[in-house]
């Protein structure tokens, strides 16, 4: 009997990092704190307002679209869905049914193998279109059964629908699936993928296809699991869902009594699906094509223009990291996981000082360090790559040591410096702190004899073979020049009394 | 006869010349419509002090020298269907009775940028659904011609204001013949312009399609002067149309040499009235005393359109209305029992049954296994519909038909029998599937003392060669000069 087969297939939602809405000029803001203020006739869909398309949007679908290399189409429209929800105040939602503007296209994962190996699956996509997305509900959850509350600052957010094909083998490949396209969403500038916000929402399709007692193939009905609000979540519903489809298998003996599609919810709670009712008891959402916005077209040079805002896709940014600038797969990762901000700082110090290595350490360390403990963004801190390159070429040459880098990079972070350029700024504060690492024996001559002066019972401990007095009397010339190399000054301590 | 019986261009000049003031004038149609009104029911709600506010600022930046607008103190009646943020919208339906809207219609905008006096809403089929008016829920509106008819619809508050002298000039809309017919029916002028002509930004959609405003007065140049102020592009619309808006007034005066008027044989069909028949007959003689040529042109498809119109009609129908669902704003029922009984009953309660009848009609339209037998296909009859006037308009400069198969019908006889209403539309609704303009002028009476139009079709955006060939006919004829004798009781 082979081991079951796991067919998932996702369906995500994006929101777009527009300024302003899909069909109206209202601001496209995340803002529980203050509900219904970011609205206007259009998005609260009274009488009479007129759904007017904002192109921005659209032109970056179509750059999410071309990344995901689907092809793009050069006539496509607008379709009311109907239903009635009381987040949806048209009580249709304005989307696209028949011709979304991009079909097929794919996204490559590389998913790490238990032997260590990478493997790259390829994951099809059906389609990508966009839509305007609905307000949002607010239930009384106290349980006494207070009255609903709509808030639709959120409803027509534009929202990019992404569909898989069901090409996804296991829950940890969903996982996956999500951070890749995560990524890429963000390093486009198409969406900032906050989950806890809602813009990136997913809900997940699966089935099994299982070996039955007489050896035929037989595949469980489709499950669609919906309120799945964080990427560990889809992992463990789809998990939670492969064991219990596979268990059910069991338990009817492949006779399902109704094999048609179910919805589930997660309960990320008790960490487990549970049955819901279904929409699709009443969908027929009667599309039509919307009388109010007339079909669009896209020019080869519309299509040509957001080709070329396309920036170098994460997967193939983490694989040059590793590939040509030497890095280990899990910091070029790290790098790549942070967000192009980062990842542009680290190639930019990397480009000037040559030490890809050293550079990365640096921006996973201390830079990640410091960024987390201020809750800055990167473009706030004071360093820029251009100072954080100097500094590795300063450590690279000698001029600075791992320790005193870090202090005069703490200094530049506090604005120390003064006001001159980032060079300037290093410069001051070495001097100021005398910070400068000294490696001549000219300079260190005099100081070692009088160190040794004045710590003679060291001295003459080392000299009578206690390697350990060496520490007190590099710490005493450490203690007063501090840029110096305390390898060099052990060299020279061991020359003068051992030599 | 009050001085709002007076034509646009004769008000405009009094005013200009201190003959009289915007305040006189609103303060002469307020009058009007609170001896009158009861009887005729053309108002839904009369903005009598706010009125007299506008008007009388209008005045006092007159007496200051200050710039105007082009319809400066002039009072106009409004389609109870365009929002307005300083009085209640109702598409005279329960389930907006009482909503004020926080915005004002495009074309409302242009209206008090053009220093009009908004005088009051009218009174219309609930959500421009019918033929009469008697689909409101407050109760229809009469021809002031004969209060036992009906003064057509959807817009016939807006036709009976301005034939009683309530008002100078009127907006309504026009989805399938809304304008059109009850100006006929009112002895009146109306023009449905081309679609996307003039924003639809703040109409209360019923086929956003197939809808479209447009102006109504007593003669052609009223007319005129009104859709230069409603017509242009507007950016909140999509779907209107960014061309570059003529002179409407500019040589409205010089006939057309050589006017060729096409008509079409299936027009002359079975139940059409025959004084209204005579007088499109007559009407096309005038037009041949002037040396117009009247040739006859192909319709292959207009016998789908009634069929083809009331599928899409109700289809875009049912989704515009499903907004009103009792969640947000409107009629909703008191303690629903849950989410889908207040709905059902707000929605039940609240609309009227014709309104019920086309979003079922709809609905059941767009349905899955039935969209392309009914939606998709009425769409493509649509296509071959606007290529037959298309292709006419290569050998015609306008369409000469009745506007209607007959005048003024008495209340009640409609809505008995909604097939024969929709049946009643056929001249009409053509010029919406096609998006093509028209205009209805007085054309004669019948017998019984009922109005009678002629209507008049153009091509595309050729709204400025209909208003000349209107006037034309006018400056021959003297039907838009005949006035309803209120005074002396209404009834011939």
């Amino acid at each position: 009997m082979t081991a079951p087969r796991t067919i998932i297939g996702l369906e995500v939602h994006l929101q777009l990092q527009t300024r302003t809405k899909i069909f109206c000029g209202c601001a496209n803001r995340f803002n529980p704190d203050e509900p219904n203020v970011q609205t206007c006739p259009v998005c609260l869909g009274l009488p009479g307002a007129l759904p007017v398309l904002n192109r921005l949007a659209l032109e970056l679908s179509v750059r999410a679209g071309l990344a995901l290399d689907g092809s793009i189409a050069t006539f496509t429209k607008w379709d009311r869905k109907q239903y009635y929800y009381p987040d949806l105040p048209k009580a249709y939602q304005i989307s696209q049914f028949d011709i979304p503007f991009c079909q097929g296209g794919h996204l490559d994962v590389d998913i790490l193998q238990d032997n260590g190996d990478t493997l790259t699956r390829k994951i099809r996509l059906i389609r990508v279109h966009l839509e305007e997305d609905a307000g949002k509900n607010l239930h009384d959850e106290s349980g006494r059964g207070g009255n609903s509350r709509i808030d639709l600052n959120r409803a027509g957010t534009p929202l990019l629908e992404i569909v898989t094909e069901p090409d996804i083998r296991s829950a940890a490949e969903a996982h996956r699936f999500l951070e890749e396209l995560k990524l890429l969403m963000v390093y486009l500038g198409v969406s900032d993928c906050n989950m806890q916000e809602g813009s990136l929402r997913c809900d997940a399709n699966v089935n099994l296809e299982v070996t039955n007692t007489d050896g035929d193939r037989v595949r469980t009905p489709i499950v669609e699991i919906k309120n799945l609000n964080s990427f560990r979540g889809v992992e463990a519903a789809l998990d939670f869902e492969i064991v219990r489809q596979l268990q059910e298998f069991h338990e009817c003996h492949s006779d399902y009594p109704d094999h048609s599609k179910q919805t589930r919810g997660w309960d990320a709670d008790r960490s487990i699906t549970f049955a819901q009712r279904g929409k699709e008891d009443a969908s027929d959402y009667r599309f039509f094509p919307d009388p109010d916005l007339p079909p669009v077209t896209l020019s080869d040079q519309d299509i040509a223009r957001q080709y070329d805002m396309l920036c170098e896709t994460p997967t193939a940014r983490r694989k040059r990291f590793h590939e040509q600038l030497g890095l280990s797969p899990y910091d070029a990762s790290v790098l790549i996981e942070q967000g192009p901000q980062t990842a542009d700082y680290f190639e930019a110090a990397a480009d000037q000082c040559g030490d890809a290595k050293r550079t990365a350490n640096w921006v996973t360390q201390d830079v990640q360090r410091i960024l987390n403990e201020g809750n800055l963004e990167i473009d706030d801190l004071g360093v820029d790559a251009h100072g954080l390159a100097e500094l590795i070429t300063r450590i690279n040459t000698g001029q600075l040591t791992t320790q005193t880098a870090r202090l005069v990079f703490a200094a530049l972070v506090e604005n120390e410096g003064g006001e001159g350029s980032v060079s300037e700024r290093i410069e001051h504060i070495v001097l100021e702190r005398g910070l400068a690492a000294v490696d001549d024996s000219d300079s260190l001559e005099p100081l070692l004899d009088q160190v040794i002066a004045n710590n003679s019972q060291a001295a003459d401990d080392f000299r009578n073979g206690k390697d350990a007095a060496i520490g007190k009397l590099i710490g005493e010339v450490m203690r007063e020049l501090r840029g110096a190399d305390p390898k060099t000054v052990r060299d020279a301590l061991m020359a003068k009394l051992r030599p | 006869m009050t001085a709002c019986h007076e034509s646009a261009s004769e008000l405009l000049d009094q005013l200009a010349t201190g003959r009289t003031t915007a305040l006189a004038l609103t303060q002469a149609c307020l009058s009007a419509i609170a001896s009158h009104d009861e009887s005729i029911g053309a108002f839904l709600h009369v903005a009598g002090d706010r009125a007299c506010e506008v008007a009388e600022s209008i005045d006092r930046r007159r007496t200051a020298g200050q710039p105007l607008g082009p319809l400066a103190g002039l009072p106009v009646a409004l389609k109870d269907l365009l929002v307005t943020s300083d009085q209640p919208t109702t598409c005279a339906s329960r389930m907006l009775d009482g909503w004020l809207p926080p915005y004002d219609a495009d074309c409302v905008q242009r209206l008090r940028e053009a220093d009009c006096v908004l005088i009051g809403k009218t009174n219309m089929d609930e959500f421009a659904m019918g033929s009469t008016t008697e689909n409101s829920a407050f109760g229809p509106t009469r021809t002031p011609w004969r209060l036992d008819c009906v003064a057509g619809g959807s817009s016939g508050g807006s036709a009976a204001a301005v034939a009683a002298g309530f008002a100078p000039l009127a907006v309504g809309s026009d989805t399938g013949g809304s304008i059109r017919q009850p100006a006929s029916f009112c002895g009146i002028v109306g023009l449905k312009p081309t679609y996307g002509r003039v924003s639809r930004y703040g109409l209360v959609a019923f086929a956003s399609s197939l809808d479209q405003i447009g102006p109504m007065g007593r003669d052609v140049d009223s007319v005129a002067r009104l859709l230069q102020v409603l017509a242009g592009h507007d950016p909140k619309d999509a779907t209107s149309l960014d061309t570059p808006v003529p002179l409407y007034t500019e040589q409205l005066d010089q006939p057309l040499q050589g006017l060729r008027i096409g008509i079409c044989k299936e027009h002359d069909r079975e139940g059409l009235d025959e004084e209204v028949r005579q007088t499109i007959h007559n009407a096309l003689d005038v037009y041949r005393s002037l040396g117009a040529v009247v040739q006859e042109i192909d319709m292959q498809h207009a016998r789908f359109a009634v069929a083809c119109y009331y599928l899409i009609a109700c289809s875009e129908a049912s989704s515009n209305l499903a907004r009103y669902d009792g969640v947000h704003y409107g009629h909703r029922v008191d303690q629903p029992d849950g989410l889908v009984e207040m709905y059902s009953d707000s929605r039940g309660d609240a609309f009227g049954t014709e309104v019920k009848r086309r979003i079922m009609l709809g609905t059941y339209a767009l349905s899955a296994g039935y969209y392309d037998a009914y939606y998709k296909k009425a769409q493509k009859v649509r296509r071959l519909i606007a290529d037959d006037y298309a292709k006419a308009f290569q050998s015609v400069d306008v369409i000469a038909s009745p506007v209607a198969p007959t005048p003024a019908v008495p209340l009640g006889r409609l809505t008995d029998d909604p097939l024969e209403m929709y049946l009643a539309d056929i001249y009409t609704i053509s010029a919406n599937l096609a998006g093509i303009p028209g205009i209805s002028i007085p054309a004669g009476f019948s017998s019984d003392g009922r109005p009678i139009g002629l209507q008049l079709l153009g091509n595309s955006l050729a709204e400025h060669t209909l208003l000349r060939a209107a006037a034309m006919y006018e400056r021959e004829t003297d039907w838009h000069l005949a006035r309803v004798p209120l005074d002396q009781g209404t009834s011939p």
